[in-house]
């Protein structure tokens, strides 16, 4: 027949979708009837396409978990913005993707911002200050509790914003002390807690001029735990040999016990 | 708000096998899908009057791209072992080698290969949504889907190694 179109591969892949108009998937199938090997192959394709259907299926049958029924995060949005675990992830996706996703078209490709690489390097060095001084039994801090005042008004000067030590007695956790740390050419600042346990948890806080604010971001490294964020200039590291659950209220509190202090009379919305 | 509810909750069970398929993790891919319905939500005004199945779906998949790039920026190793222990539904022995087999060839393709068989051949998007999803001409969105099932083919044939060797 003249003016026929030739197969490609797009009539191929059409013909293992049943997306084919009907003159098309005829011919296509007359094509194949000469090609017992391409045949097998698009046989193949059209079971593997079954079977991963299969395989998938009972996800999308599965009820709905209620966080994610759209009036519960419409609610949820109105209260806070910030604080559940699922804007940890987010907070990748704010950051790489900066204030400029329009609509269609290649925006949401954005490449990792300064903002992302600070954090993560912010949590890089505060795990591995945790690592080290947790286990330091007889000098884990420069600085102890009992100066608290002297420790916090010390690491405010050198760290050049004003820091405090959060008060984290209702989760468990008494202040031990603090201590000075290099973040590259730069100061950091460490505070140390204690569970009754002896667990220990720290606080790591640096000034950071990229970033006025991100989204909590979780990272666990052998087993130490970290959440991280940047608010007003400063990165703040929490870590502990505890889980993500355990963790996020601590790091909920420190947030706002921060946020309280800075500016009480603004609130996030 | 109800307007956007009752065009949201239909696509939630999709958009969930699409998450989990790619992440095989129950809590982090509703994570994801909380993610984007948040992200939705919060860019609704900005939703052309378009396609809003194929609008979620590219807001997931950019999402999910994102946290990767941050896993990998981080150095962990997210690697296959982890779907060695995946219980299949299927009940039979057979059924569920045959099932697990077949994530795990997925799991052998590149992101972009997982995303167009999961795109076309599992949530039923068209050419055209796919190529809206993934942002690349329908062209390319029907070499891909070719090469990935190729290779699908390839590696539930010949396993890892014969795949291995023909990356290019």
């Amino acid at each position: 027949m003249t003016g026929e179109r030739p197969i490609g591969e797009d009539d191929l892949q059409a013909f293992v979708d049943g997306r084919l108009p009907s003159a098309r998937f005829e011919a296509i199938k007359l094509y194949l009837a000469d090609q017992p090997a391409l045949a097998e192959q698009v046989s193949r394709e059209i079971e593997q396409r079954d079977a991963l259907r299969a395989r998938l299926a009972f996800k999308a049958q599965e009820p709905v978990p209620s966080r994610l029924r759209v009036a519960n995060i419409l609610a949820s949005r109105r209260r806070s913005s910030i604080f559940r675990p699922a804007a940890i992830a987010a907070a990748v996706a704010w950051l790489a993707i900066g204030g400029v996703l329009g609509g269609f078209g290649g925006v949401w490709w954005a490449s990792r911002s300064r903002g992302q690489d600070e954090i993560a390097d912010a949590a890089g060095s505060a795990i591995a200050a945790h690592r080290i001084y947790v286990s330091e039994r007889l000098h884990p801090v420069e600085v102890p509790a009992d100066q608290e005042a002297h420790l916090v008004q010390w690491l405010s000067r050198r760290v050049g914003k004003p820091l405090f030590a959060p008060n984290l007695n209702a989760q468990g956790y008494r202040l031990i002390g603090g201590r000075l740390l290099p973040a590259g050419n730069e100061p950091a600042a460490l505070f140390m807690y204690e569970d009754a346990g002896g667990g220990r948890l720290t606080l790591y806080a640096r000034s950071d001029g990229g970033e006025e604010r991100t989204a909590f971001r979780f990272e666990t490294q052998e087993g130490v735990s970290a959440f991280s964020w940047i608010e007003k200039g400063l990165s703040y590291v929490v870590s502990a040999r505890v889980d993500r659950a355990q963790l996020l209220p601590i790091a909920e509190t420190i947030y706002k016990q921060f946020e309280a202090t800075s500016d009480p009379a603004k609130s996030r919305s | 708000m109800d307007e956007i509810a009752s065009l949201l909750e239909p696509q939630i069970p999709a958009l969930r096998r699409y998450a989990w398929a790619l992440l095989r993790d129950d809590e982090g891919a509703d994570d994801l899908v909380q993610d984007t319905l948040e992200r939705a939500i919060g860019r609704w005004s900005q939703r052309r009057d378009g396609d809003l199945r194929a609008w979620l779906f590219a807001i997931q998949r950019n999402l999910f791209l994102n946290g990767l790039r941050q896993r990998r920026s981080r150095g962990a190793h997210v690697g296959d072992e982890a779907l060695n222990d995946l219980p299949a539904p299927g009940t039979s022995p057979e059924n569920h080698a045959s099932l697990h087999d077949i994530l795990v060839g997925l799991d052998a393709l590149p992101e972009e290969q997982r995303s167009i068989l999961l795109l076309v051949g599992v949530e039923d998007l068209s050419y055209e949504q796919a190529a809206k999803v993934l942002d690349v001409p329908i062209g390319t969105v029907m070499s891909r889907l070719s090469r990935a099932r190729a290779r699908l083919r390839d590696f539930m044939d010949n396993g890892r190694s014969a795949v291995l060797r023909r990356v290019k």
